[in-house]
């Protein structure tokens, strides 16, 4: 029992004094985390089955369309609803037709939620909203190909808050603008 | 638990693994609530070696006592005397003090530079020495050594195993989007010893330990969609081991360590549950239900698995066996709202989360009976995770916009609250006892 414990805590001392020392990112290394080439470190690919594939590697955010409508990209939800309501179904019907007429064009549809409830049942009700929106901007002429969903739950509220006033404004789901689809992802600058 | 397919390995830049994180993050413990006849006990200064500064390994024991609720600590002002040796206590003395027990230790170096802790805890009222013990370690262990000694403190005079040696993963939340900073940390049991685990800009959820206490699973948002990886704490290795379409979320380990239950969504958006297989990436398929399926946690004997479902209109808890074509069972019926299912180590209780006239609560039920208990006391608590002794629950809940670790006896009596002094931490997992 003694010669279990002293290697337990030899490996925890090892542990404590190994692991500062990679405390320096490399040098050039960066800490943020928005790097789509991290993609192919990932290299075991455990899991990216190919319905998947297609959707990888070019999801560069971009300004996308201006102007009217267009330029609302947030749709607004009432408490555990997934219905589009007023204004909102306006907005999806504009980038409905935008996206039918620009073919490659792609988007990324966030699904949020309010911060009340467990973590990841929210990212359930998220997604169901964001599929909502999917299904209406498909049903108005964009296709598949054109439209990812992501939920983040209650993970990146747009208000923080504990009423009503910040809760309706993070029921949401965002519409993202995507670099092209289906073609070399844009080449990143060198450092 | 091995994870020997040959798959590359990677430990990315965005990690800086097994750092001390600044003393600013510390979490210190407030006790909220505790029995109303705690054991008296004094927990005297360990003579030391001249001229060393280290740990106060005594105080840290104190802290471990006094911050479960079933103890009160004398306070070293009030100490009548300051024996290191049991056959230096004078019994009659700490009686009249008040006190039913005193511990009484020695830290002891050894040649190689290891340290010995050597302690006695003394039953003032009998005069009998209840047990002594040496634990043997580097100069960087000695407060690995004092939880321990305050676990045989707490088994000796409780008859409950002691839990302050193990360890917890939680999130920690700094800055508002899109500024945010996500941090994966490991720390001891009571909160110091903190370790940063992974880094991101984008959200970091659900951390599940791996029954061998050596690996974490979580799910990370750091490509914009969700990802489960699983990581060696040790080292930071990590592997990704689901990046399918839509959701992948609610990782948890096996009992056996070598199966992930987690959920998936699909392009379609529907959440079910699944069990991958960690070697083989075999998938099985559990559910297949259009409502949202997900948390899933699985039974001791890894034979079922909780989860949560609101195929009957809000959530409640189900239990499914692992076999497939099982058909799911209703577990929970009181009140509308019950989610993320987690189970203590005998299987007898589930914890869970659940809306208590308006405020989202822990709760426990008694699966035997199905009997429901309320256990804490906020509007936002979430996230309960069992230790593994059984004896508490650790949460998250709200003080004012930010959220807190909090712990709770399965009896409600005793109630601690780990403060950090700024950002928001929360979602904690408690790993399991030490092997």
């Amino acid at each position: 029992m003694r010669k279990i414990l002293m290697v337990l805590m030899l490996a925890t001392a090892l542990v404590s004094a190994g692991g500062c020392a990679s405390k320096k990112p490399k040098p050039g290394a960066s800490q943020s985390t928005e790097v789509g080439a991290n993609n192919g470190a990932d290299s075991s690919g455990a899991g990216a089955d190919a319905a998947n594939a297609g959707n990888v590697g070019s999801d560069e955010d971009v300004a996308g369309p201006t102007g009217g409508l267009l330029a609302k990209r947030v749709i607004y939800f009432d408490f555990d609803s997934s219905d589009i309501k007023g204004e909102g179904n306006d907005v999806v019907a504009a980038h409905a037709k935008y996206l039918a007429s620009h073919t490659s064009t792609r988007v990324r549809l966030e699904g949020n939620t309010d911060d009340r409830g467990s973590r990841e049942y929210n990212i359930g009700l998220g997604e169901r909203r964001a599929q909502s929106v999917r299904r209406a901007l498909m049903l108005q002429g964009a296709t598949e190909a054109q439209v990812t969903t992501v939920s983040y739950g209650a993970e990146r509220p747009a208000v923080v808050g504990n009423d009503e006033a910040a809760w309706s404004k993070n029921r949401r789901v965002e519409i993202v603008y995507l670099g092209p689809g289906g073609q070399a992802a844009p080449v990143q600058p060198q450092r | 638990m091995r994870l020997n397919k040959p798959v590359a390995y990677i430990a990315t830049a965005l990690m800086a693994i097994g750092c001390a994180i600044p003393a600013w993050a510390q979490l210190k413990i407030e006790v909220t609530n505790g029995v109303a006849d705690p054991v008296p006990i004094a927990i005297v200064p360990f003579a030391k070696p001249p001229a060393d500064n280290s740990l106060d390994v005594a105080q840290v024991v104190e802290h471990d006592l006094q911050g479960s609720g079933r103890f009160r600590a004398l306070a070293r002002t009030q100490m009548p005397a300051s024996p290191t040796q049991p056959n230096a206590v004078v019994m009659t003395d700490w009686k009249n003090a008040g006190e039913d027990y005193i511990v009484v230790g020695r830290i002891v170096p050894l040649d190689g530079g290891n340290l010995a802790v050597d302690f006695d805890l003394l039953n003032v009222l009998t005069g009998q020495r209840v047990a002594g013990q040496r634990f043997v370690g580097t100069p960087s262990a000695l407060r690995n050594a004092a939880h321990r000694v305050s676990d045989v403190v707490y088994e000796k005079i409780l008859g409950i195993r002691g839990a302050f040696a193990t360890r917890i993963a939680y999130v920690s939340v700094e800055g508002q989007p899109p500024a945010q900073k996500f941090q994966l940390i490991v720390a001891d049991a009571d909160g110091e010893n903190q370790r940063l685990v992974l880094e991101s800009r984008y959200p970091l959820m659900s951390p599940s330990w791996s029954p061998d206490g050596q690996w974490l699973s979580y799910v990370s948002f750091e490509n914009k969609r969700s990802a489960i990886y699983v990581q060696l704490v040790r080292s930071g290795e990590r592997r990704q081991v689901s990046a399918r379409a839509g959701i992948n979320g609610a990782p948890v380990w096996s009992p056996d360590g070598k199966k992930l239950a987690l959920t998936l969504g699909g392009s379609s958006g529907n959440p079910d549950i699944y069990v991958l297989e960690l070697q083989t990436q075999n998938l099985a398929r559990l559910t297949e239900d259009p409502s949202i399926d997900t948390e899933p946690c699985w039974s001791p004997d890894g034979k079922f698995i909780y989860f949560t479902s609101d195929r009957a209109g809000g959530p409640q808890i189900y239990r499914i066996g692992v076999n497939p074509g099982d058909r799911p069972k209703r577990i929970t019926f009181t009140g509308n709202y019950n989610a993320r299912p987690r189970l203590s180590a005998d299987g007898n209780l589930l914890a869970m989360v659940t809306l208590d006239s308006g405020n989202y609560r822990v709760a426990v039920q008694d699966l035997s009976n199905g009997n429901v208990r309320v256990l804490s006391k906020g509007h936002l608590d979430e996230s309960p995770s069992f230790a593994p002794n059984g004896s508490t629950i650790m949460f998250s809940e709200r003080e004012g916009n930010r959220g807190i670790l909090a712990t709770v006896s399965v009896d409600g009596l005793i109630g601690l609250r780990l403060k950090s002094e700024q950002g928001e931490v929360r979602e904690p997992a408690w790993g399991p006892f030490a092997q």
